[in-house]
């Protein structure tokens, strides 16, 4: 079966070097993947087409670009299901991270977020003469986050990481996760401290795009929303998130629907030069006759509020039970 | 065709036009709305980072509100969308948890049976009114404008959660009716990621940045406006646009209409019930070129 192919390039070593594109086309069996179609272009079209790929059975995570504009393992990806009737399948290398040559990316990156969370145990002292022991149920949670292979899928179409390199970003943050809530590690409260910080658990915008790429299930968005919930019970709240989730938390419970300027103003907290950025924009909403005057206690609750607050505290009560 | 009427929370508060452009789109296109006054926020995505099962139990019990009338269960912002099907796909997957829930629910005379559809207006225009519909009441078709589609985070991913697999054009109805209502829609790379809402209290930095770099790449690429489902992402885009503008360094001045503002004029329906008076970013140039424009 015949597949076209739009691959982009990139040569550091070409007289002046620039990302071009270049189509191919390529004669594969029906059920090949886009990896097969680049290892043919390689072998059969354009030996110089550098593609960095290992096991060709989605475990290594060597294969991670972006096909169709998304980040996927090539060995995991059929070509026919990303030809679009009538056009080349785009093949790029993938994004957050600097290229090196063709399809190939600097996964430095990469590792050195990973190594700034400590990816290794603090273990709890004294060590036990034998082994830990772990309760099954605590470690079944943990395995979503292991199923982890490194590819980076994740990272290359993180949204937060696109516009600061800062943030740790979706795939070591999910790892993160995994040692926070490890029974077996010490460090727990200092990890969630780091992780609430700049550049943490906070600056992720909640996209979703980690969600949707990550061929192994690890769901990075819900292992960063795991972290933020249990740095919020351990106490650790000088933050605009934790500020911003308890006073949303709060609104809702007083009156089922969100008191805007409310929210804004506790969620900034007692920072004057912070409150002093907002102040441009309240008066632009005002302006506009968009700002909610009816805030604070002139607030408008919801018909029957009272069942919203019977509920949270029905929730409550089930849990501390 | 008539939905029970989840507004959200923004739509009562600092997007009023929102709520107002939708229900004069509503009556002109024959949609019957039955406002949800009882129903809570979601929780936004907010309230489950401390207690997913408090947002759950908040969910259920507008799903429940929602059976009592009877009616399909209809929202107004990609945010709403995302949480409720998300919660929605968890209670139905697990039997003995909504049973809990339900329990709670009980004493409010409430039980949700797992009957609800939540869908965005986007949604329920395409898919039950239908844009060969639409196509035939567009009284001022909107030939001469570039519309740049701007879909928000929640309803655009994860693809599985908000029922891709069964109606894979989701990813192309804002497009599809920018189209219906005789646009033209502008591509760019910005139209499915971050506004940077949610976290303007957080890193405001990184949220101007965001929101800056998706109207300057849609106004190179030709939009004389932005259309969005989402009024949280239209906060961003439009009040936050002279902000945004400062910190990505580009002059910026591009109107952010809500979808049923782009409805509302191509269906001529008059200015001022449509709110779009009520802009930061001034809208007086889309609406000055959509009057000089034939009536059909």
């Amino acid at each position: 079966m015949q597949f076209k192919l739009n691959v982009r390039r990139y040569d550091p070593e070409a007289e002046n070097p620039a990302p071009y594109w270049r189509e191919y086309t390529v004669d594969v069996p029906e059920n090949a993947t886009v990896l097969d179609c680049l290892i043919y272009v390689r072998e059969y079209v354009d030996g110089t087409l550098a593609v960095r790929c290992s096991c060709r059975s989605a475990i290594c995570g060597s294969c991670m670009m972006r096909v169709n504009g998304q980040a996927r393992l090539a060995c995991a990806t059929k070509a026919k299901d990303m030809r679009e009737a009538g056009e080349a399948i785009t093949v790029e290398p993938g994004g957050n991270m600097p290229v090196l040559k063709d399809l190939i990316v600097d996964m430095d990156v990469f590792w050195n977020k990973i190594r700034q969370v400590k990816p290794w145990l603090e273990p709890v002292q004294p060590v036990p003469e034998r082994e830990y022991l772990v309760p099954n149920e605590t470690i079944l949670d943990l395995t979503v986050a292991m199923n982890c292979v490194m590819c980076g899928a994740c990272v290359s179409d993180c949204t937060s990481l696109e516009v600061d390199k800062n943030f740790i970003g979706p795939a070591a943050l999910a790892k993160a996760y995994r040692f926070v809530d490890d029974p077996r590690d010490e460090a727990r409260e200092e990890r969630l401290q780091d992780l609430s910080d700049y550049g943490g658990v906070y600056d992720c915008t909640h996209c979703f795009f980690c969600v949707e790429v990550c061929p192994k299930d690890v769901a990075p968005l819900d292992r960063i929303v795991e972290i933020r919930g249990r740095a919020q019970s351990a106490g650790i709240e000088n933050n605009a998130g934790t500020r911003h989730a308890k006073a949303f938390e709060g609104i809702i419970r007083d009156s089922g629907i969100l008191d805007e300027p409310m929210l804004l103003l506790k969620s900034i907290g007692m920072n004057p030069v912070e409150q002093m950025k907002n102040v441009p924009g309240g008066v632009r909403l005002l302006r506009a006759g968009k700002l909610p005057l009816a805030s604070g206690p002139f607030h408008h609750k919801i018909p029957g509020h009272g069942n919203v607050k019977r509920l949270f505290e029905k929730v409550e009560a089930g849990q501390e039970a | 065709m008539k939905y029970a009427f989840f507004p959200g929370c923004v739509s009562r508060g600092a997007c009023p036009e929102l709520m107002q452009s939708l229900t004069a789109v509503a009556d002109h296109i024959g949609m019957e709305l039955e406002l949800m006054e009882t129903a809570s926020c979601t929780g936004a995505g907010v309230i489950s980072e401390r207690n997913q099962k408090l947002a759950d139990a908040l969910n259920a019990r507008n799903f429940a509100l929602a059976e009592q009338t009877g009616l399909p269960l209809m929202n107004i912002c990609s945010t709403c969308q995302g949480v409720m099907s998300g919660v929605n796909e968890r209670l139905k997957a697990r039997p003995e948890y909504l049973a809990e829930i339900n329990e709670m629910l009980a004493e409010e005379g409430l039980s949700y049976s797992g009957t609800a559809e939540p869908r965005n207006f986007m949604w329920v225009l395409v898919e039950d009114f239908g844009l060969d519909n639409l196509r035939k009441l567009v009284k001022r078709p909107l030939g001469e404008l570039n519309v740049a589609p701007f879909y928000g985070c929640y309803i655009s991913r994860p693809t599985d959660v908000l029922g891709y697999h069964d109606f894979p054009q989701r990813g192309v109805y804002l497009e599809m009716i920018i189209e219906a209502c005789g646009a033209t829609p502008v591509d760019y790379s910005g139209k499915k990621k971050c506004c940077g809402f949610p976290i303007i209290t957080m890193n405001r930095e990184n949220s101007l940045t965001m929101a800056g770099n998706h109207v300057g790449e849609a106004t190179e690429k030709g939009a004389d406006f932005m259309v969005t489902p989402c009024p949280l992402c239209h906060l961003n885009l439009d009040a936050q646009q002279p902000d945004a503008a400062r910190v990505v360094q580009t002059p910026l001045n591009l109107p952010i209409l809500h979808l049923s503002q782009l409805i509302g004029m191509a269906l001529g329906i008059d200015d001022k019930d449509l709110g779009l008076n009520r802009h930061v970013v001034s809208t007086n140039p889309v609406r000055e070129r959509v009057h000089a424009l034939p009536l059909a």
